[in-house]
C-alpha cells in the first residue's frame, strides 16, 4: 500500500511538473543512457535552465486566454 | 444480450441527464438548485464522450494505436516525450483553462442562465471538443506542427499568411481584453493592488531561489510562494483599512492602464526564469487548486440559483453587452463551449508529448469537456449571486447611473429588487469601497467563488478574504498570460515586420528587441486604453471583438479540419467538421456585420462614429463625451474597432474561400492528397 502511494506522489509531482511545462528528469536520464549513450548528460540544474528558456523564452506558443 | 447490457447503463446516464436539463430548461418562477446544472452538463459530457468521440475516434480519424506518434519517433527526453496519459491530460487542461472560460458565462449571465449553460453543454459537444480532438489528430500525424504550419501545407501558402496575420490580431485583441479585466478588478481598490504588486517581488524571490539558491526545486518554493501570496492577501486587507496607506495604493483605471502598459513593456524584456517563470509556476497551480476547491464548494454546498433562466435582456438591450442572443450569445461564450485558441495548443506542446494516438481521444475531447465544465461552474457562480448586485456590478455609469441609491432605483425598476442598503453592505463584505462598474466578469466571479468559498471553508468573516483571493488567482494568471503573450507577439511583430526590415527579424538583438516589444506593447496597450475610458464601460466593445476573434480561428481551424479531411477521402464523415464550421462562419460574420452596419449607434461601428461626426461638425458635444477632444476619440476609437472588425471579416473570409477552393479540387480526386506523414508502426514494447 505505501508502494501505492509513493508511487501516487510520484505520479502527482509529475504530473504538477509538466503543467509548468518541466518533463520528467529521471526518464530524460534513462533516455539518454540507453539511447545515447555516448553522448553528456545535462546535470539536473543544466536541464532545468534549459526546458525554462525552451518554454518561455524564443518561440514558445502563447498560452490560452 | 451482452450488448444491450453494456449500454444500458449509458441509457439511464443518458436519461438523467435528460431529466436534469429537461429541470433547468422547463422549470419557470422558482429556483432551482446548482446541481441540476451540473448533473445536466456531466451526464451529458459522459454520453457524449463514450459515444461520439468514441464515433469520431474509430471512423472519422480511424487512429491506429500500432503507429509510431512524433512523441516515440523523435523521443529526445525534452521536446518529444511519450508520457502517461493522465499526466498530458493535467499539461494539456492547464494549458487550455485560463481566464476565457471563467469570464464568458459571467458576461452571458444577463440573458439568464439557461441561454449560455445550453450553448456551453451543446457547443463543448458538437464543436469545441471535435475542434481540439481534430486538431491535436492532425498535428500528431504531422510530426506536432503548429496550426499555421498545417493551414499552409494543406491550403497552400496564401491562406497560410492570412491565417498567421489573424493570429496575431487575435493576441493582440486578447492582451487587450485581458488587461482590461484587470484594470476593472483593480481600480480604486487598495486592497487588489496591494496584493497583486506584492506578486511581482513574491515571483522575483522564487525566480531567485529557483535559480541559485536550490536550482530547479519547483515543488517547494511553490508551496512557500502560495503561502507568501495567501499573507499578502492578509497584509492588503491590512493596508485597505489603514488610512495612511490604504491612499498609496489606490489608483484609477487610467493610471492602472498605463502601470500595466510599462509593466508589460518591462516584464517582457527581463529574463523568463526572474519573473515570467515563477508567476506562472504560482498561477497554474492556484489555478488547478481553486477549480477543484470551486468544484467540491458546488457539491457540498448544493447553491440555489437566483438569476432567473431568462431574463429581458435576450433582446439584446443588456446592459453588460449590447446585442441579441443570437449570434451575440455565441459570441460572448468562446471558451467553455468553443475556442479557437486551442487550436493553438492541440497544434503546440501536447502533440509532442502523446504516447499513442488512441489517447488522444481522451486528452483532446475529454480535456475541452473538462474546461467546458469550468466555464459552467462560473455559470453557477455568476448565477448564485444576487441578480441585482450582479447588474450593479456589471452596468456601466453611463447606463445606470454612479451612485448607490440611482443604480439601486434603476436595477429596481428593471425587475431585480435591489436596495441601496444591500450594494453597500455587499461592498463592506468584500472589503471594498463600492461594487459599482465592475464590469469584466472578474469581480463578479469573485463575489461568487467568495459566497460558495466562504460558506464551506472555516473562519469567521472570510468573504473578503476569500474574493480578494479570487481577485489576485484572476489578475494573477492574466498577468502572465499579458507578459507570455506579449513576448510571443513580439517573436510574431518581428517576423511580420522582419519581411521589410530584415535587420528586425534578429531576436538576440536589443534594438530589434525593444522596436518589437515596443511595436507589440503599443498596439495593445492603444486598445486597452481606449477601452479603459470608454465612458460605456470599454467590455462592451472588446469583448465581442475577441470572441468574433476567437470563435473566428475556431472557425479556421474546423474548415482545415473539414478540407483534410476531403483530402483522406473520408468525405462520407465530413459534417462532423462541417456542421460546427458552418455555425461558426455564421455567428462570426453576422456579428462581424452587425458590428459594422447596425444602424443602432450602441452596436454599430460605423453608426456611432457617423452619429459623433455629426454632433462634431455641428458643434455640439454628446454625452458621455464632454470636450471637442473627447468627442473625436470616440469618432476615431469607433473606426479602429470597425477596421479590426472587417480585417477579421476578410480573413475568415478569404480562409473560406481557400477552403472551398481545395476542398473542392480534393474532392474530385480518386485517391488522397493530404500531406500526412508516412505511417511508422509503433516499436515493439521492450
Amino acid at each position: 500500500m505505501f508502494n501505492d502511494l509513493s508511487r501516487l506522489g510520484k505520479y502527482l509531482g509529475q504530473a504538477a511538473r509538466l503543467m509548468v511545462g518541466m518533463p520528467d528528469y529521471d526518464n530524460y536520464v534513462e533516455h539518454m543512457q540507453k539511447t545515447h549513450p555516448d553522448q553528456p548528460v545535462m546535470s539536473y540544474e543544466v536541464f532545468f535552465r534549459e526546458r525554462q528558456d525552451a518554454r518561455y523564452g524564443g518561440k514558445a506558443g502563447p498560452k490560452c486566454c | 444480450m451482452t450488448r444491450l447490457t453494456k449500454h444500458l447503463g449509458w441509457f439511464a446516464v443518458a436519461a438523467l441527464g435528460a431529466c436534469a436539463l429537461g429541470v433547468v430548461a422547463l422549470r419557470r418562477g422558482e429556483a432551482i438548485n446548482a446541481l441540476w446544472i451540473v448533473v445536466a452538463a456531466v451526464a451529458i459530457y459522459l454520453v457524449a464522450y463514450r459515444y461520439y468521440s468514441l464515433f469520431i475516434a474509430n471512423h472519422v480519424m480511424q487512429l491506429d494505436p500500432t503507429r509510431a506518434t512524433p512523441a516515440v519517433i523523435n523521443n529526445d527526453g525534452l521536446d518529444y516525450v511519450p508520457t502517461n496519459k493522465h499526466i498530458l491530460f493535467g499539461h494539456h487542461f492547464a494549458a487550455i483553462a485560463g481566464a476565457g472560460p471563467l469570464v464568458g458565462p459571467v458576461l452571458a449571465a444577463q440573458m439568464g442562465y439557461l441561454p449560455g449553460t445550453l450553448w456551453l453543454i451543446a457547443g463543448v459537444v458538437l464543436a469545441g471538443a471535435v475542434q481540439d480532438f481534430m486538431i491535436l489528430f492532425l498535428s500528431t500525424r504531422r510530426n506536432g506542427r503548429s496550426l499555421g504550419d498545417m493551414v499552409r501545407e494543406e491550403m497552400g501558402r496564401v491562406p497560410g499568411t492570412i491565417a498567421l496575420f489573424g493570429c496575431f490580431l487575435i493576441m493582440i485583441i486578447i492582451l487587450a481584453v485581458l488587461a482590461l479585466i484587470v484594470v476593472k478588478a483593480l481600480a480604486e481598490s487598495p486592497w487588489g493592488m496591494f496584493t497583486v504588486l506584492a506578486t511581482i517581488p513574491i515571483a522575483m524571490f522564487m525566480g531567485v531561489y529557483m535559480r541559485y539558491v536550490r536550482p530547479g526545486r519547483i515543488g517547494e518554493i511553490s508551496i512557500i510562494g502560495v503561502v507568501l501570496l495567501l499573507l499578502s492577501i492578509w497584509a492588503g486587507g491590512q493596508v485597505a483599512a489603514s488610512p495612511e496607506w490604504a491612499h498609496v495604493f489606490t489608483f484609477t483605471g487610467v493610471q492602472i492602464t498605463w502601470m500595466l502598459v510599462g509593466y508589460g513593456f518591462v516584464a517582457a524584456m527581463l529574463p523568463v526564469w526572474l519573473l515570467l517563470a515563477p508567476r506562472d509556476y504560482l498561477s497554474t497551480f492556484l489555478k488547478i487548486g481553486t477549480i477543484v476547491a470551486l468544484a467540491i464548494g458546488i457539491l457540498i454546498l448544493a447553491p440555489e440559483l437566483k438569476m432567473p433562466a431568462l431574463t429581458q435582456f435576450t433582446d439584446g438591450t443588456g446592459p453588460v453587452w449590447k446585442g441579441a442572443l443570437f449570434p451575440f450569445l455565441f459570441i460572448t461564450i468562446a471558451c467553455g463551449a468553443v475556442s479557437g485558441f486551442h487550436s493553438l495548443i492541440a497544434s503546440g506542446t501536447t502533440p509532442k508529448l502523446l504516447d499513442n494516438e488512441k489517447n488522444a481521444r481522451y486528452i483532446g475531447y475529454g480535456g475541452m469537456l473538462m474546461e467546458s465544465f469550468v466555464a459552467i461552474m462560473a455559470m453557477v457562480a455568476a448565477s448564485v449571486i444576487d441578480p441585482g448586485v450582479y447588474f450593479a456590478m456589471n452596468s456601466p455609469a453611463a447606463v445606470v447611473g454612479g451612485d448607490v441609491v440611482t443604480v439601486a432605483q434603476t436595477i429596481t425598476n428593471w425587475g431585480f429588487t435591489i436596495s441601496p442598503e444591500t450594494l453597500v453592505a455587499t461592498a463592506k463584505d468584500i472589503g471594498e469601497n463600492t461594487i459599482l462598474a465592475r464590469a469584466g466578469g472578474a469581480p463578479t466571479l469573485a463575489v461568487g467563488i467568495a459566497q460558495i468559498l466562504h460558506q464551506v471553508l472555516p473562519g469567521q468573516n472570510t468573504m473578503a478574504f476569500w474574493y480578494h483571493f479570487a481577485i489576485l488567482f484572476e489578475a494573477l494568471f492574466i498577468l502572465t498570460a499579458v507578459d507570455a503573450g506579449t513576448r510571443a507577439g513580439r517573436f510574431m511583430l518581428q517576423d511580420l515586420l522582419g519581411s521589410f526590415v530584415p535587420a528586425l527579424k534578429r531576436t538576440e538583438s536589443w534594438t530589434a528587441n525593444v522596436i518589437g516589444t515596443g511595436g507589440c506593447v503599443a498596439l495593445w496597450g492603444y486598445l486597452l486604453y481606449q477601452g479603459v475610458i470608454d465612458p460605456l464601460g470599454g467590455i462592451n466593445t472588446l469583448w465581442p471583438l475577441f470572441g468574433i476573434s476567437n470563435q473566428m480561428l475556431a472557425g479556421i481551424a474546423l474548415m482545415l479540419a473539414t478540407v483534410v479531411l476531403i483530402k483522406m477521402k473520408r468525405q462520407q464523415y465530413v459534417w462532423v467538421t462541417i456542421l460546427p464550421a458552418s455555425w461558426l462562419l455564421i455567428c462570426t460574420v453576422t456579428a462581424g456585420f452587425i458590428k459594422l452596419f447596425d444602424p443602432s449607434p450602441a452596436v454599430g461601428f460605423l453608426a456611432l462614429a457617423k452619429k459623433y461626426s455629426t454632433a462634431a461638425d455641428a458643434g455640439q458635444i454628446l454625452a458621455p463625451a464632454k470636450t471637442v477632444e473627447q468627442m473625436q476619440h470616440v469618432i476615431f476609437n469607433a473606426y479602429t474597432n470597425a477596421a479590426l472588425t472587417g480585417l477579421f471579416l476578410f480573413v475568415v473570409l478569404s480562409i473560406l474561400f481557400y477552403a472551398v477552393k481545395v476542398g473542392r479540387a480534393a474532392w474530385v480526386k480518386k485517391e488522397r492528397s493530404d500531406k500526412e506523414s508516412p505511417f511508422q508502426a509503433m516499436p515493439e514494447a521492450n
